[in-house]
């Protein structure tokens, strides 16, 4: 394999833990949570901020992790027990991280070359393959508990959960400290695998697990034994190889936050059954058009 | 004996302002343990208002609410859904679009107990599902492990019913649960109800705008105008009530509507 794809795959790995994190809040709970920017920085500064302390690098991204979801919990609770617009409280958790980040790391760049990471020792991918199993595993089988039905079930009907004498609102903040929670780990281990962590590192998180998670349903919409988690791994592969393929193309890494809007708006408009069915519609209509005139 | 009760009930939507609606001023009823009360009464007569009370969904102003002897009045919406029911209009609400019919009937199952981290499916469970289903005679049996979604109004707002019941309340509420649906489906639905009503010995408030139905159902009608109860009939008196009757004094209310 060469090195192209292989930190292709190696990045893949790290965010799909990210995108997971992203479904759980976008496709799941059906709560466009922005707060995901800051919690992905959050979780590569304590991370660092901890390996630089002498702490386990494992036992970093655990903390990092939980301080992920802490950070969600928060967004939850501004948005249920506040009753902040959903996507305002996402916004003001992640403006409040930016602070708090700068607090952690005490500097906007904090390098670990020096330091011993979970990348040290070992095979940089099977450590990746590894943890990303893991999480992909845990992922899909809590999603296939009680719990796990009943948040899929507050996303798409709140009332039925409702009616089944559940209080919907702690199941959200559940969720979204569980999405944080993810996001953050991801930031983590990509702070470690990079060997720095920098304050702007989160920018587009957000819009990049989007970009993934609509690709991946985009092109295998119709492939019903694919589970989430599947679909989250094959669309972050999917994401990173058109982003590498357009810096390849000679685009400069600055375009890329544009380029990812731009994929998640194409994605968006043509994964989107309804409008792409009346647009093949509109579309075919119109060329019959253009054929019967020029026939007749 | 009394299941539910509703005493000096008054709720105002909007207080203080321009568009301040009293919808309810000292409003009382009792409802009997097995009672299937058909409410009635034109648009804005607090039929909704009152289920909504019942439900926990609108907070009273005053006024005390008991089911089964316990004052729920202060207690929330997904609180008195332990005990409580509802069906809506809208059959997409009833059920989680997303999930097969065997994973909504599951998590109904399941209502009163821990939702934790155990799994949700067991495979002995589906024999006792499609049992059923088969009473319905919808085919809905087949379907165990088709999402929600593919299914019509009909079939949706039937397994709605099964779901709602699944998991033992002590009060059903059917908000004009037959009204999107075609009148044949509706009358499906409605035999259902009764089925489930009846086996089930449910204490059953439905709203319904369909007179026929409010005829032919239920053991006590009420009949909402403004805030108050304009008729209540039960037992012989309902089952002596006709149509023509029913019509005449919804007439009767509409002419003193238009008079005051």
């Amino acid at each position: 394999m060469d090195g192209f794809l292989l930190s292709i795959l190696q990045q893949s790995f790290i965010f799909s833990i990210m995108v997971m994190g992203v479904y759980i809040t976008y496709k799941i709970l059906n709560f466009p949570d922005l707060s995901a920017d800051g919690s992905f920085t959050l979780g590569a500064s304590v991370s660092a901020a901890l390996i630089i302390k002498g702490v386990n690098p494992y036992i970093s991204l655990v903390i990092a992790m939980l301080a992920g979801g802490v950070a969600g919990a928060i967004t939850g609770f501004l948005n249920v027990k506040l009753k902040i617009k959903d996507i305002l409280s996402g916004i003001l958790v992640m403006v409040g991280l930016y602070s708090i980040n700068l607090r952690i790391m005490g500097v906007s760049n904090v390098s670990l070359f020096n330091y011993e990471t979970i990348f040290s020792n070992g095979n940089i991918m099977i450590i990746n393959l590894i943890i990303l199993i893991l999480s992909a595993v845990l992922f899909t089988l809590f999603f296939k508990t009680k719990l796990g039905y009943v948040m899929k079930g507050t996303g798409d009907n709140e009332n039925m959960i409702i009616s089944l004498g559940l209080d919907t609102g702690k199941i959200k903040i559940l969720a979204l400290s569980i999405s944080n929670g993810m996001i953050a780990l991801s930031g983590g281990i990509l702070a470690q695998y990079q060997g720095f962590s920098d304050i702007n590192m989160g920018t587009g998180t957000v819009v990049m697990g989007l970009a993934s998670i609509v690709l991946a349903y985009s092109i295998f919409r119709n492939i019903h034994f694919l589970n989430a988690s599947v679909l989250c791994i094959i669309g972050t592969f999917l994401y990173r190889t058109s982003i590498a393929l357009s810096l390849k193309l000679g685009f400069n890494p600055s375009d890329l936050k544009l380029i990812s809007a731009i994929i998640v708006v194409i994605a968006l408009t043509f994964g989107n059954e309804s409008i792409s069915l009346k647009k093949s519609f509109k579309l075919k209509r119109g060329l019959q058009g253009i054929f019967q005139s020029k026939i007749s | 004996m009394n299941m539910l009760q509703l005493e000096n009930i008054s709720k105002t939507f909007n207080k203080g302002s321009i568009n301040e609606n009293k919808v309810f001023d000292n409003f009382n009823i009792n409802i009997d343990n097995g009672d299937f009360v058909c409410v009635v009464g034109s648009n804005g007569a607090g039929k909704s208002t009152f289920l909504n009370i019942v439900s926990g969904k609108v907070p009273v102003d005053t006024g005390r609410i008991t089911l089964d002897k316990l004052d729920i009045t202060r207690e929330k919406e997904f609180e008195r859904c332990k005990k409580i029911s509802r069906i809506f209009q809208d059959p997409s609400l009833g059920t989680i679009p997303s999930m097969t019919i065997y994973e909504n009937m599951s998590i109904a199952k399941n209502k009163g107990n821990s939702f934790g981290l155990s799994f949700l499916k067991e495979k002995k469970k589906e024999k006792y599902f499609k049992e059923l289903l088969e009473v319905f005679d919808l085919g809905l049996e087949d379907k165990l492990h088709n999402p929600v979604s593919q299914l019509s109004g009909g079939q949706r707002q039937s397994l709605a019913l099964l779901i709602a019941v699944l998991g033992n309340p002590e009060l059903l509420l059917l908000d004009e649960h037959t009204a999107a649906l075609d009148p044949k489906t509706s009358e499906i639905v409605m035999d259902i109800t009764d089925k489930i009503v009846k086996e089930k010995n449910l204490t059953t408030l439905m709203i319904t705008h369909n007179i026929d139905h409010a005829i032919k159902y239920g053991n006590r009608i009420v009949m909402f105008h403004r805030g108050e109860i304009l008729i209540d009939l039960s037992g012989e008196e309902k089952e002596r009530l006709t149509k023509e009757k029913l019509l005449s004094l919804f007439k009767d209310m509409n002419d003193r509507n238009f008079f005051s």
